[in-house]
């Protein structure tokens, strides 16, 4: 195994890990091919089973023969360990770096996972194309699932069945597919069951500056049209970016050739840019100067809540156009794999209930973010201390996953899940023993087998013994539109992800217990009332014929 | 002059007693109007909407008016701007010039009392007796509050001489100094002291036998000394048997202390007074505090600003490094009482604006009583109304000189606030409590908070001719409670110690944006656990009836309750509807305007928008809409348990018909 060959010092015994609000712990650290080991040996101290995937970069330094290995985090927490020897020290530096950064994907640790649980419900079956298609159904008949993209050679980033307007044959999404950026036509997301109107997403058309066209692509999204009716597209780009576009091949609609829609530009950012914001970010919030006006200059400088504003902003507007304007909507911005499904998912959950529980929630990122592409192993392979050249990593998803929280904390009852789920979400997306977040595409992963040889999150979160982690106790479903203020008083910095392991959690876990406390003594009280009532209507009918009150 | 006398004159004031056809401009979004009546009364601008449905009412207290600002004149009138003290923005629009010119002059003069007299505190008048009256004003007992914290005891007395008020007029008639000190001693430090505020006791901590005292700044100078105010120090120090030594704490930026040497004040030489540690702490003066919080009040009031707008505006305006400033301070000393054992002096100037702070913030840290909905009156009472903290001039409760208006009180309320939220389950009052306070220091409703000692207050009788707003805080105590307060860990829990990293601080959306209802959260945490908390206790009562009942089997008994059943299970969701479920259904504008406002064929008009709104999730539930049958049904429900803010005078200044919060409009 190569593995072996990439571990110089398999342990190091007498080794001092530092965690902040957390006593020390000495203990002996061992390296395996997939974790970092610390454990103390001592019954009730923690051990410390960190995934070599989860370690974003790592500092060493010295004093005298006793080395210092500061590991920075994926999940952006920061840990020190104190190892004696210098030689130990190193070879543990650069064993923890190579393993760290392997290329490939089938090294990686949940293709080693054996669960320790029983798979009752297997995950990987959590969202069926078919079924959901047949929901569709019941509501509409305007739609059929096509198999154009069987083998993934018209679209390789999206998966083989999707959802299409109904007069629209496989010959004509080929040419559509043409027209634009790496083969994304216009698929349905989301079909607003209130009024009908629909959402769709696709990536830029490619007019390129002599402004071709494509009578195909023109077709397809106005058969999403009711007759007379007109719909907005939403460019997730500003007019500028859009205009830049088009000297590369990209573009938008011109009003000429698809004058029944009315474009909207707006300002989303790229995901490279919001890969320096969150670098910025994490920095701004382990500054140690103490000082306010550092704190919120720099906090401001990342942009990081001017980015969550512009998403949440763009979400809101596209639910607007459909459930306040009842029209339809087609999202895309540049390659349709990155602010597009940050749109469309976001807005969703705005609309749709059945996002907003956990199960509904899951299917979600199922079909809005793994099937639809989202390319997770290039965007989630480093996160915030990240100091080589940046590829193509960005935190789209946990821009998206903020979002959600913004809308939890507005909406604190109307979400099935709490705040941990979400947590618990970003944290699977950049390092995990489930195979659900590996690969760029349906096509890579089952390419992988991801299914056959890798467990899906989903099989473990939806146990009911982790589940219960999960649950909003304040949960009380509605079918409400919600509609997030979108105002800067309004929207947070997401402490329990940015500031998670710079404060202790002590007095707001307490606070989360007694909330839960405080429920489930109701219920409580509920269920012993109703008894006692029943027993007491009881005592009555057999004593003698009921009387109604 | 008798309060009908002060009534007419002030109708004299009022130029134009009503308008018609006035615009009320929602500042969410100016596209929305309501057009109504304007009334000037002695005492409120009142605003009553015209529509046949929804007549809602906006009442504003002159004496919560701010500043009145005359607009330039748009295509439908000539708009007015009324600045609220608690943070309201009101925007009318007038037809006629003249009108408005009037309003603006009457409401000018109105916002503007010269004499007590005038303040609303003398002409309110609920209907109680005069025994009721005086009672109201032995709800909190300051005595009782010292003898809580164990004084008197053999270390510490109450002198009587400041009876008269004779040595300082701006302190209380009773004050606690060490046994030791002799009256001469007193009367020699006070002389030593600005404006006579010589050390004295406020907090005792009867454990450790540690204290926080406090005073104005030694009249210093360059050089001077004073042998009694030594001896006073000295005295503090060894009131406090197991220490070496005291601190004293100049909370001003040492620069500022500095140049106060050089007009004949300043600070405590540590070679003179026998093992004092003297330590500066810079918390800004009040003009500082002022500018700072206008900068505040700017930023929270741009419409629609940009992330970095705001963020920027709030870096400027240095609001929250003041706030944690005064946290640094009051955690230094709660420290050094708690952990050290030692007593601390707290001064600053005067002695009556940081001071107060400093000492009642570090009180909250130490002690978990005034983390209780009595504890904290008690300290407000103690800390700031008895020890002279000048609310009239601080307030601006009657015209006078602008530069003696300062945010003081409110930055304690927000530093209050900002433990609340570090520390969730270990206060028993809630945000609305710290918010209706607030309220209530401005508002001149009651007698409270008006004048600027006790002195003053006797002089002009103020208990004889006002209200006191404790007990009618205390009565609605219910609105007021943490649902997550856990009084057993809290008392075990004594000292705070407060994170006071920067990040830790946060903007006080629920205080500054509080009239913007848009941008709050649409379901409120507080709000449900507090019904659930409140059908729990239902619950128990109704458990221990049944249990009572089975106990005792009696057949006519178990008749009869059966015959009350369902009235709980007619309930038993309420607590889970959010109380503004209406919001939830209105989005904002996302698009500046875009949308509305181009000519677009399927654009609704926005009439018809806002009655779509209203028939889905407003007072008229329609039976046709399945889908939201069900929250409209818990809508009704909810509303009977709404919170009891309705009954508090000052929040009936708004009614709305959707509004969440009051009661008149709601069935």
């Amino acid at each position: 195994m190569e593995f072996a060959e990439l571990i110089k010092t398999p342990r190091v015994d007498g080794v001092v890990l530092h965690r902040p609000f957390m006593p020390t712990v000495e203990g002996t650290l061992c390296l395996t091919g997939h974790h970092l080991i610390l454990s103390s040996r001592q019954d009730n101290t923690e051990e410390l089973w960190l995934l070599h995937a989860n370690i974003d970069s790592i500092e060493k330094r010295f004093i005298g023969s006793l080395g210092t290995i500061i590991v920075k985090c994926k999940d952006l927490r920061v840990i020190q360990l104190d190892i004696p020897g210098m030689e130990e020290c190193l070879n543990i530096a650069s064993s923890i770096e190579a393993l760290s950064t392997l290329d490939s994907v089938s090294l990686m640790y949940p293709f080693f996972y054996r669960p320790l649980f029983e798979v009752i419900e297997d995950g990987w079956q959590l969202f069926v194309p078919e079924e959901a298609f047949k929901d569709l159904e019941s509501m509409t008949d305007e739609w059929r699932l096509s198999e154009v993209n069987k083998d993934f050679s018209v679209c390789p980033s999206y998966p083989s069945l999707l959802t299409v307007p109904k007069d629209i044959d496989d010959e004509s999404l080929c040419k559509a597919a043409s027209f634009r950026h790496g083969g994304r036509f216009p698929v349905l997301s989301y079909y607003h069951k209130k009024n009908g109107m629909v959402m769709m997403r696709a990536a830029q058309p490619l007019t390129g500056t002599n402004g071709r066209r494509c009578k195909e692509d023109e077709k397809l999204i106005n058969a999403t049209l009711c007759a007379g009716k007109r719909g907005y597209i939403i460019d997730t780009r500003t007019v500028a970016v859009a205009q830049q576009a088009k000297a590369r091949g990209g573009g938008f609609e011109q009003e000429a050739n698809y004058p029944q829609w009315r474009r909207i530009h707006k300002a989303v950012e790229r995901s490279n840019v919001l890969q320096e914001s969150l670098i910025k970010l994490v920095e701004a919030c382990n500054d140690q100067s103490h000082s306010m006006d550092r704190w919120l200059s720099k906090l401001e400088a990342s942009n990081w809540q001017s980015n969550v504003k512009e998403i949440l902003t763009t979400a809101c507007l596209a639910a607007q156009c459909i459930d306040r304007e009842g029209a339809s909507v087609l999202v895309h911005g540049t390659e349709g794999t990155d602010s597009t499904l940050q749109v469309t998912s976001l807005a969703q959950i705005i609309l749709d209930p059945a996002c907003r529980t956990i199960r509904g929630f899951e299917v979600l990122i199922e079909r809005e973010w793994l099937q639809a592409g989202h390319p997770f192993q290039q965007r989630c392979a480093q996160s915030a201390y990240s100091n080589g050249k940046p590829r193509s990593e960005a935190p789209v998803f946990l821009l998206f996953l903020d979002c959600v929280w913004q809308i939890l904390r507005q909406f604190p009852c109307s979400f099935q899940f709490n705040e941990n789920f979400l947590i618990m979400l970003f944290e699977h997306a950049y390092a995990s023993q489930f195979g659900t977040f590996l690969g760029n595409s349906v096509a890579e992963r089952l390419k992988l087998l991801l299914s056959q040889k890798t467990v899906s999150l989903w099989s473990w979160v939806n146990r009911p013994q982790e589940l219960e982690r999960f649950l909003n106790p304040l949960y009380e479903p509605n079918n409400l539109v919600i509609w997030p203020s979108v105002a800067p008083q309004s929207l947070l910095l997401w402490e329990g992800v940015f500031l998670r392991w710079n404060r202790s959690s002590k007095c707001l876990d307490e606070a989360n217990q007694e909330m839960v406390h405080i429920i489930e003594y109701n219920k409580e009280l509920q269920n012993k009332v109703n008894s006692l009532r029943r027993q007491l209507a009881q005592l009555e009918t057999e004593d003698g014929p009921l009387q109604t009150p | 002059m008798s309060c009908t006398e002060v009534w007419w004159s002030e109708m004299e004031h009022i130029k134009m007693p009503k308008v018609e056809n006035v615009r009320l401009v929602d500042r969410s979004s100016s596209r929305r109007t309501q057009v109504g009546t304007l009334y000037l009364t002695a005492t409120h601008t009142i605003f009553v909407g015209k529509g046949s449905e929804d007549r809602s009412e906006l009442w504003v207290l002159h004496s919560l008016v701010c500043n009145v600002l005359k607009h330039k004149a748009s295509q439908s009138g000539y708009p007015l701007l009324i600045h609220c003290k608690n943070f309201q923005v009101i925007q009318f629009i007038i037809p006629q010039e003249s009108d408005c010119h009037n309003v603006y002059i009457s409401l000018s003069r109105l916002s503007r009392p010269e004499k007590y007299e005038e303040l609303y505190c003398f002409s309110f008048n609920p209907n109680v007796d005069k025994a009721e009256r005086g009672h109201s004003w032995d709800f909190l007992d300051l005595k009782a509050e010292y003898s809580r914290m164990g004084l008197p005891d053999k270390l510490w007395h109450v002198t009587a001489i400041n009876r008269e008020y004779r040595v300082c007029d701006t302190y209380p008639a009773d004050l606690f100094v060490p046994k030791s000190v002799t009256l001469p001693v007193i009367i020699g430090s006070s002389k030593f002291r600005s404006r006579g505020r010589f050390p004295t006791l406020s907090y005792y901590c009867k454990e450790n036998h540690a204290t926080i005292c406090r005073s104005s700044q030694p009249l210093s100078g360059f050089s001077a000394r004073c042998l009694e105010d030594e001896q006073m120090l000295q005295a503090i120090m060894k009131s406090n048997p197991g220490s070496r030594f005291m601190y004293v704490v100049d909370t001003r930026p040492k620069l500022n202390a500095m140049a106060n040497r050089a007009a004949g004040k300043g600070y405590e030489n540590e070679d003179n007074y026998c093992n004092i540690k003297f330590q500066f702490i810079g918390i800004e003066n009040i003009h500082v505090m002022r500018n700072s919080q206008q900068k505040l009040i700017e930023v929270s009031t741009l419409r629609s600003p940009s992330m970095g707008e705001f963020l920027t505006g709030l870096e400027n305006s240095d609001w929250l490094r003041h706030i944690k400033s005064i946290m640094e301070a009051a955690v230094f000393i709660s420290k050094a009482v708690a952990e050290e054992g030692v007593s601390v002096l707290v001064h600053c100037s005067d002695g009556w604006d940081r001071t107060a702070q400093v000492c009642s913030v570090a009180s909250v840290l130490l002690d978990p009583y005034y983390r209780t909905l009595k504890g904290l009156m008690v300290l407000i009472e103690k800390d700031w109304i008895s020890f002279g903290h000048k609310f009239s001039h601080r307030c601006g409760h009657l015209d006078g000189e602008a530069k003696e208006v300062s945010p003081v009180i409110d930055q304690f309320l927000e530093c209050v606030w900002q433990l609340m939220k570090q520390f969730p389950c270990y206060f028993e009052y809630n945000e609305k409590f710290l918010i209706s306070i607030h309220d209530h220091v401005y508002s001149c409703h009651y007698g409270n908070f008006i004048c600027n000692s006790q002195k003053e207050r006797k002089d002009l009788c103020i208990k004889e001719k006002t209200h006191s707003i404790w007990p009618h805080l205390w009565e609605n105590k219910l609105d007021f409670t943490n649902p997550l307060f856990k009084p057993d860990q809290s008392q075990n829990q004594g000292l705070l110690r407060p994170r006071t990293a920067p990040y830790c601080f946060k903007y006080w959306r629920r205080l500054y944006n509080r009239f913007d209802r848009e941008l709050h959260p649409r379901q409120s945490e507080l709000d449900c656990l507090m019904t659930v908390k409140e059908e729990t206790q239902q619950l128990e009562e109704e458990l221990a009836l049944y249990e009572q009942k089975l106990a005792v089997l009696d057949k006519e008994r178990a008749k009869a309750l059966y015959m009350q059943k369902g009235v709980l299970e007619s309930k038993q969701t309420l607590w889970s509807l959010p109380l503004d479920t209406s919001l939830a259904n209105t989005p904002q504008d996302y698009i500046g305007g875009f949308i509305g406002g181009a000519p677009n064929v399927f654009t609704l008009q926005q009439g018809e928008r806002e009655n779509a709104e209203l028939c889905l999730f407003g007072d008229k539930p329609k039976s046709s809409d399945a889908d939201n049958s069900d929250q409209e049904s818990g809508v009704a429900d909810f509303s009977s348990h709404s919170s009891g803010e309705e009954s508090l005078p000052s929040e009936d200044s708004v009614k709305d018909p959707d509004s969440d919060e009051t009661g008149p409009n709601r069935e």
